[in-house]
């Protein structure tokens, strides 16, 4: 299989002592789209911030489109950072320049993109998150979905191998919600939402493979783990009241 | 959310003023300042050739002028002092309005309130007719350390966000019933502050790591060119030059008009 994203044997503890992960293994396709899900605690953000070297020094490998990731390698760090492109939970946290186009530039403004291409990149990057009219407003007067919308923006116009979604439907209203979820769907790119929305991963995700206390304890199509109640509930994970998998055929 | 749209100082226009590139206009108001302050106090003309520059400026700019007028008032807690002088200042005393000032603490209030208030008129030209991001590119084009223009970036990013997690913390310590009535309520407030300022630097580390992911290596990229043509620096140098001129007068002329 031609893997966007390989992770083996990946183990990680914080340097207070506190192991995180424990031997997480994970392989996605190119163009699948994965939800990772687990309770909060289970390890999922640590993971994330394995895939494009912020976290390193624990055992494994973690290859990204057949690149290995190695914090030591500067350079290779910068075309791996590139290829993963990184939604953070906060949009806040993700749109620290003065203007949305500004902010949509950064990324490919590192990787030594400039002029008409950039522009055609932002542009672009925009258009596909429906926000080409806010290019030149600063991202603090958007309201909270448009936001989250740019900063999908930001890291599509880095053209990245795999989308890494950190809780992309957290403070959401449900339109905004919706819209998200249409973005998401309509884009060529592999994806992996980490998540407890499940109803969200059921949605947009065909697959799902759940991370709790530090290990990958499932891996299958979505619709089936989140009709398992025992896996469940073992792993602190609960559907919303009322809700039902809708089954797919 | 909930933060101003307008910025209280810049005006959205394009006029000639407008359009020049921002480290022109730092340099001219610069210039300007450094003019004024060299003149001789007594030459009171030569403040008033400065104030119509800048009413000239105002006009090509096509700002209000009573946009500028309740500006200015930020410096009255600056100038109070001034206002004190006559009174203080030892020396030979006149009789002003019937009461006697010294003459000496006359002319050093007039020095401070007009020089004072001639930079305050052109600093806020220059803020009202430029926008702050661009106005700290300006900055940076003048080779100040970009380190400097980064946090200066930065708190002009998160300033609102900022204000508002503050507004939220004081409406939870409002809505639990907490008014701050006298000193010893400090310690809340001052806890309050503690918590705003970790959670600022907890932000500060997500953004970090968010600008790591997308590739930041210590320099942030130039985005938007702000060169200037001849033309521009010509145009940007009437006014320090004309002042210039005024302040050489100032000091050359024998006379006084008072």
């Amino acid at each position: 299989m031609d893997a966007s994203l390989k992770v083996s044997g990946l183990a990680y503890a914080y340097p207070d002592g506190t192991q995180a992960l424990f031997g997480v293994d994970v392989a996605i396709g190119k163009g699948e789209r994965v939800a990772l899900l687990g309770p909060n605690g289970a390890g999922k953000t640590t993971f994330v911030l394995h895939l494009n070297g912020i976290l390193h020094g624990g055992a494994g490998t973690v290859h990204v489109g057949g690149m290995a990731v190695d914090a030591r390698d500067k350079k290779a760090l910068k075309e791996v950072r590139r290829r993963v492109g990184l939604v953070f939970q906060d949009p806040d946290d993700q749109l620290f320049m003065p203007t949305v186009a500004e902010d949509v530039a950064f990324g490919p403004a590192n990787l030594g993109v400039r002029g008409a291409e950039l522009e055609r990149r932002v542009a672009a990057a925009l258009e596909r998150v429906g926000m080409a009219h806010a290019a030149g407003r600063p991202p603090q007067h958007l309201s909270f979905g448009q936001r989250r919308r740019v900063a999908v923006a930001t890291v599509l116009a880095m053209e990245p191998e795999i989308l890494v979604l950190d809780e992309p439907s957290s403070n959401l209203d449900p339109a905004s919600r919706r819209e998200l979820a249409e973005i998401l769907t309509s884009l060529d790119v592999t994806v992996l939402m980490v998540t407890h929305d499940l109803p969200y991963a059921a949605q947009l995700c065909p697959r799902s493979l759940v991370l709790s206390g530090g290990v990958i304890v499932a891996d299958g199509p979505t619709h089936e783990l989140l009709a398992d109640e025992r896996l469940l509930a073992e792993h602190r994970l609960e559907l919303p009241y009322g809700f039902v998998v809708p089954q797919r055929s | 959310m909930g933060a101003g749209h307008a910025h209280p100082m810049y005006r959205r226009g394009d006029s000639p003023v407008h359009q020049l590139p921002p480290h022109c206009k730092i340099l001219a108001v610069l210039g300007f300042v450094l003019a004024v302050v060299a003149t001789p106090r007594e030459r009171m003309w030569a403040f008033a050739v400065y104030a119509l520059l800048l009413a000239g400026v105002t006009a090509l700019a096509r700002v209000p002028y009573g946009h500028v007028a309740r500006r200015v008032l930020i410096e009255v807690p600056f100038v109070a002092f001034a206002v004190l002088l006559p009174f203080l200042a030892t020396g030979p005393r006149v009789e002003v309005l019937g009461v006697a000032v010294s003459q000496d603490g006359l002319w050093g209030a007039w020095n401070i309130l007009a020089k004072g208030t001639l930079g305050v008129v052109a600093s806020i030209l220059l803020a009202t007719t430029t926008e702050p991001r661009v106005l700290l590119l300006g900055v940076e084009r003048l080779r100040v350390p970009p380190l400097l223009t980064q946090i200066a970036t930065f708190m002009f990013r998160y300033g609102d966000v900022v204000v508002a997690e503050m507004r939220r913390m004081r409406t939870a310590r409002a809505a639990r019933g907490f008014e701050p009535r006298d000193l010893r309520d400090a310690r809340v407030l001052g806890r309050s502050l503690g918590a705003l300022f970790l959670r600022c630097f907890e932000r500060g580390e997500r953004v970090h790591l968010a600008m790591l992911s997308r590739g930041y290596d210590g320099r942030m990229p130039v985005l938007l060119e702000t060169g200037a043509s001849g033309g521009q620096w010509a145009a940007s140098a009437v006014l320090p030059a004309t002042a210039a001129a005024v302040a050489l007068a100032a000091w050359m002329a024998p006379w006084t008009l008072l």
